[in-house]
């Protein structure tokens, strides 16, 4: 029955093409997506990766990135709203800090990942921290790095669909404008898209990881990339 | 920030909300985390025995992890027809969410329980089923408090968004603050909800090292 409310919307094609359709709404989604797991990978990967360089200050990384997960989105982009104005900034906001901890906790455990006498045998080879961080560390931690991407990209999907709710785009838009005029069908059609761009996203980045890991650590750690969600 | 603090919780009826909030979030978050745990560790053990279904299981466990919440909170009424708003819908949802992430952890944890162990305990006499709650599920325990924890902490924050769809919660706070121009219930929302996660996480922590005292028998333990 609902499938059937789910094809209804679906067919007319009004709610596929207009200016805040289907189709406009998910591009609107994917840019908001990708642009706050952008920001927040340019802020917590470098310190992500060179807290687990030196090794100091790992325990604190684990303290700050549980506890920001604690944080609810809801509460801050209407908070961010509150205090800013309605706009597209407080809202991202409040994505970005969603996805930091999980950023921040891949680079970090990726780099604490890497054996001890790997590091060593860089080191006894005269490289520089920087070098080491850069031709040894990361691309040994790479898998776990992704790990941490995808999930906090899957996070920023979902949840970027609550931001709609203090008039942020995308497919939450479509979502809630359902949810307040009971149609379901619309609801459903909505919902199927955020998953969709999930299932899509998550496999180009896991694609994407696969590349850019060196062939020795992929076949030496095939498990290694399972996200840690 | 004192002062409106004060005036706000002057009003008894401020004072219902929060505290009506707060309960409703504990319930919504904690259910949920039970009955996910009870669920995943006969789907962790079936993946761990049979190797067949481990993909498949654990594939699906992923795909029911991207359904956002939102949408799920929605689709949930619709497919089983309870009440638009009735709070059954997110206990469902999370409950689901929590037992897909929790069926790796419980493999995994029971995969690190060393085959020697299991071996010994067999020729002690513990029968498989026995064995397995006496010995594999407390020797797993470490590894899956680790996933308990996460799984806690976001069940805490998922719960909020139910605000949206009119489940009460803290949420409830954002929402009300939202459309009144309010900061103050707002922040009152998002402290309470980090307090509320971290006393489940202090709590989990604290049931861990309960139930696994030969963690701290053995010098720093594993």
């Amino acid at each position: 029955m609902i499938i059937t409310e789910l094809l209804a919307w679906l067919s007319d094609s009004d709610n596929w093409f207009s200016s805040t359709g289907l189709l406009v709404q998910t591009l609107w989604h994917l840019y908001y997506c990708v642009l706050s797991v952008l920001v927040a990978s340019i802020i917590a990967m470098p310190i992500g990766l060179w807290i687990g360089h030196t090794g100091r200050g790992g325990a604190s990384v684990v303290v700050l990135s549980n506890s920001m997960r604690a944080l609810p989105t809801l509460g801050l982009v209407t908070l961010f709203v509150l205090l800013a104005g309605i706009g597209e900034l407080p809202t991202l906001a409040g994505l970005v800090i969603l996805a930091i901890p999980a950023v921040l906790s891949g680079a970090y455990a990726g780099v604490q990942s890497v054996p001890k006498d790997v590091r060593d045998a860089a080191k006894g080879m005269g490289m520089t921290p920087l070098q080491q961080l850069w031709q040894v560390e990361l691309p040994n931690a790479a898998p776990l790095l992704f790990g941490g991407v995808r999930t906090a990209m899957l996070q920023v999907v979902a949840t970027a669909s609550v931001a709609a709710y203090v008039g942020l785009g995308g497919l939450g838009s479509i979502l809630l404008e359902g949810i307040k005029t009971y149609s379901y069908g619309q609801t459903l059609a909505a919902a199927l898209f955020i998953a969709l761009l999930a299932v899509l996203l998550d496999t180009l980045l896991s694609r994407l990881s696969r590349i850019l890991t060196p062939r020795g650590i992929r076949v030496g750690r095939p498990a290694a990339a399972a996200s840690d969600a | 920030m004192i002062d409106e603090l004060t005036h706000y919780f002057s009003s008894p009826s401020n004072r219902e909300v929060v505290l009506e909030s707060l309960g409703q979030h504990i319930y919504l978050a904690l259910v949920p985390l039970v009955l996910g745990a009870l669920l995943a560790v006969p789907a962790g053990r079936f993946a761990q025995r049979v190797p067949k279904v481990r993909g498949v299981l654990l594939g699906s466990a992923n795909i029911l992890y991207t359904i956002p919440s939102l949408a799920l909170f929605v689709i949930i009424p619709a497919l089983i027809g309870t009440g638009a708003t009735a709070s059954i819908n997110v206990v469902i949802a999370l409950t689901i969410y929590n037992a897909a992430l929790l069926a790796r952890p419980v493999m995994e944890g029971l995969n690190s329980v060393p085959e020697h162990i299991v071996t010994a305990a067999t020729a002690l006499g513990y029968r498989p089923r026995r064995r397995f709650f006496a010995v594999e599920v407390p020797l797993a325990l470490p590894v899956l408090s680790t996933s308990l924890r996460v799984a806690s902490v976001s069940n805490v924050s998922l719960v909020s968004v139910g605000a949206l769809i009119g489940i009460g919660g803290l949420g409830r706070l954002f929402t009300d603050g939202f459309q009144r121009d309010y900061l103050t219930p707002i922040l009152i929302g998002v402290v309470l909800t980090l307090l509320l996660a971290m006393a489940g996480d202090l709590l989990i922590v604290a049931l861990r090292r309960l139930c696994t005292p030969w963690q701290r028998a053995t010098a720093g333990g594993r």
